[in-house]
């Protein structure tokens, strides 16, 4: 049952030599329920801060295309460069301080918890200043809901500007809308979102819907927009008129309303396709790849039972016999690795104080690209690999190796004993071969290189 | 990030003493040559930015080339090399005649991916990878050299490799892939390399993964010491591979690493090459990028010996470049765009396609080479060629919704 170690190496974000692991399920929840404490310590800015480069970009480009060949055409484009750059900056800090969050929070489980959803709803920039945009996103669209209703997250995070610009919602138009028929040519529908809701976000691939609703339910997203200045809003000039039919039911009618959308996603997070898909998801991403076929049952009767209450759901899980098998199961991602790693080494909070970009950058965006996960770059909108043998490969083992023989030493000036280490990295669980490696290392470098390494710290 | 001279020699003693135990790793299990699939080798080269088609193989004989090109170099009056009277070489890729002398580089001309008009490189690569008709749907979940590897059966871990940091979408998917990049080593002391075995020894994972990168990341130094990295030459000796500071930059390290690979049981490989997009100043950046693809080429050639006649290799890019020249003597985002095809196993000496013409009328929305044929085709009689593939699985599976027209004959 309920271990206050194996809680912060499955649920949180490892184990921490200061911050003590939670004392059981319900002081897990009092932490997971309170305020959000360790994103106050540790800011990042959410998207309304950022539209805030994005729109000064928008302006500039407006100078650019109004008076091109003039000097001030010449001096926006300049801005516009470093609009960009100090969007790049900002996104190396904004690391950082996700990464000082996760060594030390005594609420892991909230970062596990929005790191999950966000690469449930995978939403990043493409180009632009918007490329940067992913962790805003993040803190604006899906942080505040993880614990919230499923619809309401749905929500926030299908209308949010990082997803509608992502899966190219932003260019679809109805064939009869009324901008499409003013514009002739070059305006159509895009199904890309309309296809990622109904296959990842909701029902799940196998779920049961058809071409025809894709279709449907793409006509029916017309009209989901966006702008720097406003963020998120409705053009009913995009919108194709008619009611659509998604899985049997009507939406919408000639007079287009957001209100029809939101109903259409709102049946869906409902879903009870919706929730077995999404009660798989967690049990894969937290307890096993091949997870226990009754928990999964029961997290997706939990869901239906409460119409999507996640924090219901995630209580479920937490309550549930399979969630505390003691054999570890799962293997970090690498961004999982990387900082809870930080946690054990207790990197203090004022580390990356002062570092300049290309300081920044070796430290934790380059190990990450070695180690096959490149900073809010995944590969397509389902995410994150959970396999882990997507993870471990020979290339991503010794990627992992090589960082934990050589970084520790620089994000913690006092390597700590060996000997001592493998007691705060792993606690109660260091196997004996461990144990035996952290004695016999060569000297204190390797010897935390190993602790770091061994499957027993990279298994969650 | 290389064994020191030390390791290597314990490296040495260590793979003989556990010829034993690696065999019985799923993961290094040599497939023997008899067991591979195939005889033929393909390698799969992405050309990221965008390649000025029009600048690498210049249509000198069209009426209206010199003039579009305006600000830009072109043609043998500034050094490049005629290839068939029609179209001239750049010279940055001159290093390469030899091949073209020898039937061993063709080039194809005006394709293009059926991406159009938003000319995105994100979405261009994307769906050059994908090798589908459009971005939506399965598109984006697996690349067309996995699709091409799910149809044998049997493949193994051992059989392709996908080179470099990147993760490439090409060959993301369901059929086992090696990833490797030669400059991540693993240099631990022997002591530390003893502990985290014991460490691995009951997880089979870790286990696994750690006996192959151990030697991967020895396999250069070893084949070095059994002399293995002079291959017989077959009598091509006369091409020399980058020597010096050239050769151990990161793509000929890559490239010698897949010759490496490729001469024993590997029989594909892809990894890819940037700094093709030339917006500005393309008579300076795009030699060194096409310097880097002579270079990648040559190291291939030079490093596989006599695999290297049963070897095509494919470089293509997601879209080509504007048939005008810029204000800023560079080139913008395009259609259509040329495709460079080498190997021993081509019937090479070619340019191939249906030249569209670069009149104002022929030019796809007056701005950019009309894209005349799908760059998929090609790789798909590339497949065919080397592989037998079915035309109904090339153009229902691996390349859905292709039709791959008349057989170019690219292969001997």
């Amino acid at each position: 049952m309920f271990d206050p170690e194996l809680a912060e190496m499955r649920f949180g974000c490892g184990l921490s030599p200061v911050v003590a692991p939670p004392a059981s399920v319900p002081d897990m929840l009092a932490r997971l329920t309170g305020p959000d404490e360790i994103a106050l310590r540790f800011p990042v800015e959410d998207l309304t801060q950022f539209r805030e480069r994005m729109k000064r970009s928008a302006e500039y480009l407006k100078t650019r295309r109004t008076m091109r060949g003039t000097p001030e055409a010449k001096i926006a484009r300049k801005a516009q460069q470093v609009e960009k750059k100090n969007a790049r900056i900002a996104q190396a800090r904004w690391t950082a301080q996700r990464l000082l969050r996760r060594a030390w929070t005594s609420d892991g489980l909230r970062e596990r918890l929005t790191w999950f959803w966000a690469d449930h709803f995978t939403a990043v920039g493409k180009q632009g200043t918007i490329k940067r945009a992913a962790t805003p996103h993040v803190e604006e669209a899906i942080r505040p809901h993880v614990t919230g209703r499923f619809a309401d997250l749905l929500r926030a995070a299908i209308t949010s500007p990082v997803m509608l610009h992502y899966l190219d919602q932003q260019r679809s138009m109805g064939p009869n809308s009324k901008r499409a028929q003013k514009k002739q040519g070059g305006a159509g529908l895009n199904e890309n979102l309309a296809r990622e809701v109904l296959e990842l976000h909701t029902l799940g691939v196998d779920g049961p819907y058809s071409q025809a609703d894709v279709r449907e339910l793409a006509e029916l997203f017309t009209g989901l927009y966006f702008d720097a200045r406003a963020g998120f809003k409705f053009r009913k000039d995009f919108a194709e008129p008619g009611a659509e039919r998604v899985l049997g039911q009507l939406y919408g009618s000639d007079k287009p309303n957001v209100a029809d959308i939101f109903a259409v996603l709102d049946d869906l997070a409902v879903h009870p396709s919706t929730a077995a898909h999404v009660a798989e998801k967690l049990a894969v991403h937290f307890v096993a790849d091949r997870p226990d076929p009754d928990l999964v049952a029961h997290l997706t009767v939990r869901f239906l039972d409460t119409d999507g209450d996640l924090l219901a759901v995630t209580e479920a899980l937490l309550r549930h016999p399979a969630a505390w098998a003691p054999d570890l199961h799962n293997v970090k991602q690498p961004w999982e690795f990387m900082t809870s790693a930080a946690r054990a080494l207790a990197v203090p909070p004022g580390r990356f104080d002062g570092l300049k970009e290309n300081e920044l950058r070796p430290l934790l965006h380059r190990p990450l690209v070695v180690m096959g996960q490149r900073w809010e770059s995944p590969a397509g909108p389902d995410g994150w690999p959970e396999d882990d043998s997507a993870w471990i490969t020979p290339q991503g083992l010794a990627a992992r190796m090589g960082w934990a023989m050589t970084m520790p030493a620089r994000l913690q000036r006092d390597l700590p004993d060996p000997r001592d280490f493998v007691h705060h990295a792993l606690g109660a669980r260091a196997p004996e071969p461990v144990m035996f490696a952290a004695h016999a290392a060569e000297n204190r470098r390797e010897g935390v290189g190993l602790i770091l390494s061994s499957p027993a710290f990279q298994r969650k | 990030m290389r064994h020191a001279a030390m390791n290597r020699r314990s490296f040495m003693g260590r793979s003989l003493a556990l010829g034993c135990s690696l065999a019985a790793s799923p993961l290094v299990t040599p497939v023997s040559f008899a067991a591979a699939p195939w005889p033929n080798r393909l390698v799969v080269i992405i050309l990221r930015g965008a390649m000025d088609g029009l600048d690498v193989v210049q249509p000198v004989g069209d009426p209206a080339f010199a003039a579009l090109r305006g600000s830009l170099p072109g043609g043998t009056a500034a050094g490049a090399h005629d290839l068939n009277g029609f179209f001239a070489l750049h010279p940055g890729l001159g290093e390469l005649m030899p091949l073209w002398r020898a039937g061993e580089l063709s080039f194809v001309h005006a394709v293009s991916t059926p991406y159009r008009d938003k000319r995105s490189h994100f979405d261009g690569q994307d769906m050059l990878e994908a090798g589908t008709p459009d971005l939506t749907g399965r598109g984006m979940r697996d690349g067309w050299l996995n699709r091409m590897l799910q149809q044998v059966p049997g493949i193994e871990a051992e059989t392709a490799y996908a080179l470099g940091h990147d993760e490439m979408l090409l060959t993301k998917g369901g059929a086992p892939v090696a990833n490797w990049t030669p400059d991540v080593g693993l240099s631990i002391s022997p002591q530390a390399e003893l502990l985290a075995r014991r460490m691995m020894a009951d997880d089979p994972l870790f286990h696994d993964a750690l006996t192959e990168a151990l030697m991967l990341s020895g396999a250069d130094e070893l084949a070095e010491e059994q002399g293995m990295i002079a291959p017989d030459m077959g009598g091509m000796a006369e091409m020399d591979a980058p020597e010096g500071k050239r050769a151990r930059q990161p793509h000929n390290a890559i490239a010698r690493f897949a010759a490496e690979k490729l001469r024993k049981d590997a029989r594909i490989a892809a990894f890819s090459l940037g700094g093709f997009d030339t917006h500005l100043r393309q008579d300076v950046t795009l030699p060194r990028a096409l310097r880097r693809l002579s270079d990648t080429i040559l190291t291939l050639r030079a490093e596989m010996g006599v695999a290297w006649q049963k070897t095509a290799v494919v470089a293509m890019t997601e879209f080509g470049r504007t048939a005008r020249a810029n204000g800023s003597r560079g080139t913008d985002h395009g259609t259509g765009g040329a495709m460079l095809l080498a190997g021993g196993a081509l019937r090479g000496g070619q340019v191939l396609g249906d030249w569209p013409g670069l009149g104002r009328a022929d030019l796809y929305q007056g701005r950019d080479l009309m894209p005349t044929r799908d760059v998929r085709a090609h790789a798909g009689w590339i497949m065919r060629g080397l592989y037998g593939f079915d035309r109904a699985l090339i153009e229902n599976v691996i390349f859905p919704g292709l039709e791959m027209g008349d057989d170019p004959g690219l292969i001997l």
